[in-house]
């Protein structure tokens, strides 16, 4: 049985064990559900999960160690001088093996057995049943892939067999122990918390995933290039390698500092527009406008957040970037139509409610009394909020900010559409930089070979991206945070 | 608060003792002014925000609507045997297989009346009808063999440009040499139009065609498979992920380091850069686990973890902004803990997790950086059948045709109903 139908068949099991041990716990009671210890469903729920859960983890734990085993058992058979080829050519041959392994599978017994006996090449024969194999392959690998079937053929129904046994011996001991005093509720909640828990720890396991994934992938670019030459190095110029060839040479240069300004420049931009309109916007909503203003100008505000940032970087494409530089034309200052002003221009815009709504939040969270008490002493509103609210706020909007600026700092398609590609460490705002996330992007787009420099540098972009947002989030968090409790 | 009020003691004390009628009106009316400036910046951020709103709007709609309209060229096209099938047999492989953009041009040669000898004119006019109109004939044939034989009146989709030219996107001004649309084409289209052979109709195309380099039969139907198969990924992983997380966390999570842990990572993820996500497939899912690049599972797995954050917290704030009251009550009258939850407090708290979960999957929908980490930016033409097929996704396509001119237009057009789904949400 394939694995998908051993499940469905598995989960089949599992209600036939929900069905008869509510019908088992019905006849127990004697007809009184009163004196049962749990509800019906929960004695059904109980020899439902004692047949399915061991069950599914077997077949879980039993995918996860078959390639494993297969593999070592694979290479126990190949001829002993293949073994000492490099790990690439040896994953080659295994590759080489898996197809054959599926060809003598899928292509029809009687024509194999045919070409298997007079030694007939058996490329067409697999490329009929569509797969396509590069070269005829060699005697051994044939012999190698016909015992590979076997003992996959072996695993299976073995693993069949055991499932089923299993889930069978689970159902019915449930079944049996089923009696008025079991406390089947109690059980069946410990393995609804033990969900419960397992789901709040995937958030966790996605954070070591994004570390483990990027740690093990930027270690091996640093073994190809010094950490010192791309940590501070001025020149970005990764090179493809075919490219590199006219060049001289291929090595390719990975300096972080030209991508680490030009993200920084952009965001800069980006806060300069965004910080004083939200903060602006959401002091004079909080403490000016009638309600009748916010709540029409709020959500209108919000549009601005709902929009995909893919839709931003068209506008700075196809419209905000020709018109500045059109404008720039018209007063004679050459302009690029990607410069850091189109993309942080745009950038700024896409923050604005982000930067409103954080700060509207607390601003609300100072206390009336102070406002009530600025004013009662004779101040105006302004000079309420210039003196007493700011300051009151200021940790929450510094919060606010370095939220924003993570970002500004981790923003993809925007610069990726209205950046520049090319590496420059300029001061001149009209000029095009590049970002860490569109040399990722760019890095990462099209043939991608594992072993190359070039494509692991996007791994070390990202951890270093990663790094930097996260010192940045857990600073702002922890501020607007403290901030919170202080007033609560 | 009373460093604050500290600070400014020593300026009041000053002006009391400089007080007098003259100086008091100048301070009040100092004051005033630096009042009245204080809310015109407000005003005028405000004014800013909603400025750029519109700004953006109208980009997105004015350049998007024209895409929603196409024009046609009406052709009475004769569906030659001796071209569609040569050998009669009405096998699938020759109906397939044949010459359809000969029979269009012949039919299009009658139409303007040129002979079919002039290469100069023909040249000329073979570039008036799009090149894969060859498409819909074969499938007018594939459908009805009977049509084989005689002439039909079929409406075919125009060339690019003569659409362009009728949406008014190419100016008839410019110097022919440097005009996409030659006079002698723009002669014939505008006689065309005059006799009603030329027309413009809604652009059914654009929601079922897939990608193509041809801007004409360029569609969203395959990307938005695509997408709708990611989205019920993301739902059906990242919804009852986040549900149970968020319930773990508000009703059964001890105070301790690992509880703390678990909630700065959650709002730490949410902010992590999208992009990060497609690291984390590329590397896990693809290269480790062995899934298939482009396929709109890993796409939707991907999708998944990144809202997952976004859908524990909205959660969470659903599940305790139920009363305390439904909890007690559920408890004093027997229930176990787990049955206060799932019986009383998780059906209150449904509505705000719905909307919190809506927010997340507009979030995700329209999020493309991941997505081409992962290779989702194949030039997918078939639709595809199962998650495991190679997609693609409704924002990744607005990337991908970026640089041709007319397809920027057209892209556009997915913003808007995004846009409203996500805000009226909010």
């Amino acid at each position: 049985m394939s694995k998908p139908v051993l499940c469905l068949v598995i989960l089949a099991l599992g209600m036939a064990a929900y069905l008869l041990a509510t019908l088992r716990a019905r006849r127990l009671s004697g007809g009184k559900l009163a004196t049962l210890h749990s509800r019906l469903s929960y004695y059904g729920a109980y020899a439902a999960l004692s047949a399915v859960v061991p069950t599914l983890a077997l077949v879980v734990g039993w995918s996860i160690a078959e390639p494993v085993f297969l593999k070592s058992a694979v290479h126990s058979l190949l001829p002993a001088d293949l073994l000492g080829r490099p790990k690439s050519e040896l994953a080659m041959i295994d590759s080489a093996i898996g197809t054959v392994a599926q060809g003598l599978r899928l292509a029809p017994a009687a024509d194999l057995a045919k070409a298997l006996a007079d030694k007939a090449p058996l490329t067409e024969l697999f490329s009929a049943q569509g797969i396509a194999m590069g070269a005829e392959p060699e005697a051994y690998q044939i012999a190698v892939a016909q015992q590979l079937n076997r003992w996959t053929d072996l695993s299976r129904w073995s693993l069949t067999l055991a499932a089923l046994a299993l889930a069978l011996l689970g159902g019915v001991f449930a079944l049996l122990s089923i009696r008025p005093t079991l406390r089947a509720r109690n059980s069946v909640e410990r393995v609804m918390l033990a969900g419960l828990m397992a789901a709040s720890t995937v958030a966790i396991l996605t954070t070591v995933g994004i570390i483990a994934s990027m740690l093990f992938e930027t270690i091996h670019f640093f073994q190809l290039v010094p950490a010192k030459d791309y940590f501070l190095s001025l020149v970005w110029d990764p090179r493809f390698s075919a490219a590199g060839a006219t060049g001289g040479s291929t090595a390719g240069q990975f300096g972080l500092i030209p991508l680490l300004w030009g993200t920084a420049y952009i965001s800069l931009v980006a806060l300069i527009v965004a910080v004083p309109v939200g903060l602006m916007a959401a002091l004079y909503l909080s403490e000016y406008a009638s309600s009748g203003l916010r709540t029409v100008v709020k959500p209108a505000l919000e549009l601005l957040a709902g929009i995909p940032t893919i839709v931003y970087g068209l506008f700075a494409l196809i419209s905000f970037g020709p018109t500045l530089r059109d404008l720039g034309a018209s007063i004679g200052v050459p302009v690029s139509a990607s410069s850091v002003l189109t993309a942080g221009i745009v950038m700024g815009i896409m923050l604005i409610p982000f930067v409103s709504s954080l700060s509207d939040d607390v601003i609300n969270a100072v206390p009336q009394t102070l406002r009530e008490g600025s004013l009662g002493l004779g101040a105006t509103r302004s000079e309420t909020i210039k003196l007493v609210v700011l300051p009151a706020a200021l940790p929450g909007v510094i919060g606010a900010v370095l939220l924003a600026a993570s970002r500004a700092i981790g923003e993809t398609m925007i610069v990726v559409l209205a950046a520049g590609i090319a590496a420059n460490i300029t001061a001149n705002p009209l000029q095009p930089v590049t970002t860490m996330t569109v040399k990722i992007v760019s890095q990462l787009t099209g043939d991608l070979e594992f072993n190359s420099p070039q494509t692991l540098v996007a791994f070390a972009l990202g951890l270093t991206l990663f790094c930097i947002t996260l010192v940045l989030n857990i600073y702002a968090l922890s501020v607007v945070r403290r901030f919170r409790e202080h007033y609560e | 608060m009373t460093d604050v009020t500290a600070e400014h003691a020593p300026e009041r004390t000053a002006a009391r003792s400089a007080f007098d009628a003259a100086a008091m009106a100048a301070r009040v009316a100092k004051r005033r002014a630096a009042e009245w400036r204080f809310q015109a910046y407000g005003i005028a951020a405000i004014s800013f925000g909603l400025f750029c709103v519109l700004m953006l709007f109208g980009v997105i709609i004015s350049k998007g609507l024209p895409a929603f309209w196409q024009s046609a060229i009406q052709l009475d096209v004769a569906l030659d045997p001796a071209v569609v099938d040569a050998a009669g047999a009405r096998s699938h492989d020759d109906l397939m297989a044949a010459d359809y953009e000969s029979l269009i041009r012949a039919a299009l040669y009658k139409k303007l009346g040129i002979a079919p000898e002039d290469a100069a004119k023909t040249a000329l006019a073979d570039d008036l009808v799009s090149s894969g109109a060859d498409v819909d004939v074969r499938q007018l044939v594939l459908d009805n063999h009977a049509v084989i034989g005689t002439t039909q009146r079929i409406w075919l989709l125009t060339h690019d440009t003569v659409d362009a030219v009728l949406k008014g996107a190419i100016d008839r001004k410019v110097p022919e040499s440097n005009r996409q649309i030659k006079d002698q084409q723009l002669a014939w289209v505008d006689q065309l139009v005059a006799d009603g052979a030329i027309k413009s109709g809604f652009n059914w195309g654009l929601f079922t065609r897939g990608a193509s380099s041809k801007p004409e039969t360029a569609g969203l139907g395959v990307a938005a498979i695509g997408s709708f198969f990611m989205m019920l990924t993301v739902l059906l992983v990242a919804v009852p992920l986040g549900v149970a997380a968020a319930i773990y966390l508000e009703e059964f999570a001890p105070k301790n380091r690992w509880t703390d842990l678990i909630e700065v990572n959650i709002s730490n993820l949410a902010a992590v850069p999208s992009i990060v996500f497609g690291l984390l497939g590329l590397a896990i899912l693809i290269n480790f686990v062995g899934l298939p690049r482009s396929a709109s599972l890993v796409g939707g797995l991907v999708l998944a973890l990144m809202t997952l954050p976004t859908v524990i917290i909205a959660a969470r704030a659903a599940i305790t902004a139920v009363p305390p009251s439904i909890r007690q009550a559920a408890l004093g009258i027997g229930a176990s803990k787990m049955q206060s939850i799932f019986h009383h407090v998780l059906p209150l708290a449904m509505p705000g997790i719905l909307t919190g979960t809506i927010i997340g999957l507009a979030k995700a929908l329209g999020e493309t950086a991941p997505l081409l980490m992962i290779g989702m930016v194949a030039f997918v033409v078939d639709y595809p059948k199962t998650p495991m097929d190679p997609a693609t996704a409704l924002p990744v396509q607005i990337y991908m045709c970026r640089r041709r001119r007319s397809e920027a237009l057209l892209s556009a057009r997915p913003a808007p109903p995004w846009c409203c789904c996500c805000s009226c949400w909010r």
